[in-house]
């Protein structure tokens, strides 16, 4: 080993602070209730301004309303897996143990998520392109993308031995990250029924503030959903699988001890 | 600790030769994954009347023809990029969005004494959303007429209240 710690030594380092489950569980207690009161109130504050106090569009009329829940929720269909990308490289470069967790736990929400998009999506299609379904560009690889969401969920689960589950699934996640610029890109590369992005990093929004603000807080208050269920249900898994550890420890002698105790018990 | 910066390396290198595999497919199969082909594209090679395809672009303002036979509404109007146009004929109720100046797409096949005739008619908005009363305001103002094409400049209207749209158009 050198002196001097290489770049991917500092950077486990940082990573590794946290993997330690104590300091994790005390630093999520903490978090929890800044993720989950704004993501409520936010959440709550958008849906009502959207669906009861912004205008209705000139041509599509209250239809436009389904924006509200179907743009946070593609949003978070992408940035969930994105985040599913980034625990899979920390699992399989630096083992992270949190990582793997995280990943399981994050896997059934963008699956939940992603549904919600695509079925938010064909509701507003039908009255609008006249369709429930089309196989455009953009719907495809976002349908992909569910699909890859119950492969990783499938797939972590699906061993005896859950590292070799963490890294099967690690590499399935990262390997369908390439999904990822696909769908983003997917309205400019090819012609599609799907309209291209009306919010976009160059260019001002082609879409009235009065719509663009709900919209803004709503994907704000979504995000920060998807956060809080996320650290929850982490909260939960490094418990249990805490209690795992615990419960198959060689430490647990008290089994012995019991069962000794049982079978004198009996005898 | 070398074994991580080789497992990062390692890590890298598939993420970056898939992510490669991935575009050349893509691009190589690129005009498959068009949903749909322009009035241009037909016109340029017309596909075999038994084969369906989708047409896409513009309804040219002021050619929908609508029409009945019986209780079936007859729909003729153009399509075009810009460039070419191609008159399209669909019996069916179109789609609520249909209007002259949306962008259409026709599933269907070419007539055999030309034109193209539909089975289905999708209507495709654009990426612009706004209040009926700024549409109205921009519409007096003489900025945007529908019926030729998408809004101008967002940056020019999406500021705009609909309190101060509603003033506009009763200034005028």
């Amino acid at each position: 080993m050198s002196a001097t710690p290489t770049l991917t030594e500092r950077a486990g380092a940082l990573f590794h602070r946290y993997a330690n489950p104590g300091r994790f569980l005390r630093l999520g207690v903490k978090l929890q209730p800044w993720l989950t009161w704004p993501a409520l109130i936010l959440s709550v504050t958008g849906l009502v301004w959207g669906l009861f106090f912004s205008p209705a569009d000139w041509q599509q009329g209250d239809s436009v309303r389904i924006m509200y829940v179907h743009v946070p929720c593609a949003w978070l269909a992408s940035s969930g897996y994105f985040a599913l990308a980034v625990c899979s490289v920390l699992s399989l470069v630096w083992r992270h143990p949190l990582a793997d967790l995280a990943a399981v736990e994050i896997g059934p929400v963008g699956a939940c998520v992603t549904a919600t998009c695509l079925a938010t999506g064909s509701l507003w299609g039908k009255p609008m392109w006249g369709t429930w379904w089309v196989w455009d560009a953009r719907l495809t690889s976002v349908l992909v993308l569910f699909f890859l969401y119950l492969g990783h969920i499938a797939l972590i689960r699906g061993f005896d031995d859950p590292q070799r589950g963490y890294r099967a699934a690690a590499i399935l996640a990262l390997a369908g990250a390439v999904d990822l610029p696909i769908i983003k890109f997917s309205v400019q590369w090819w012609n599609t029924l799907h309209q291209p992005d009306s919010i976009t990093l160059r260019g001002a929004p082609t879409m009235s503030h009065a719509m663009l603000w709900p919209l803004l807080v709503c994907t704000l208050g979504f995000t920060l959903g998807f956060a809080a269920i996320v650290v929850a249900r982490l909260r939960a898994g490094v418990m249990e699988s805490r209690i795992r550890s615990l419960l198959s420890s060689p430490r647990r002698n008290g089994e012995a001890d019991t069962s000794g105790a049982v079978g004198e018990y009996a005898a | 600790m070398k074994r991580k910066t080789r497992r990062l390396w390692l890590v890298i290198t598939c993420v970056a030769a898939l992510g490669t595999a991935a575009g050349l497919t893509l691009s190589a199969f690129s005009s498959n994954i068009q949903l749909f082909m322009t009035p241009s594209q037909l016109n340029a090679k017309p596909p075999p009347a038994d084969r369906t395809v989708r047409l896409g672009g513009m309804v040219v303002a002021g050619s929908v023809k609508r029409d009945r036979k019986g209780d079936t509404p007859i729909n003729r109007f153009d399509v075009t990029d810009g460039q070419s146009a191609v008159t399209v004929s669909f019996e069916g109720i179109l789609p609520d969005l249909f209007r002259e100046g949306q962008s259409v797409v026709a599933v269907g096949s070419m007539a055999p004494g030309g034109g193209f005739m539909a089975s289905e008619v999708l209507a495709k908005h654009d990426e612009t959303y706004m209040p009926k009363e700024v549409a109205e305001a921009l519409q007096k103002s003489g900025k945007w007429d529908p019926k030729f094409g998408p809004p101008p400049n967002a940056a020019s209207w999406n500021a705009m209240t609909q309190k101060q749209a509603s003033a506009s158009v009763q200034g005028k």
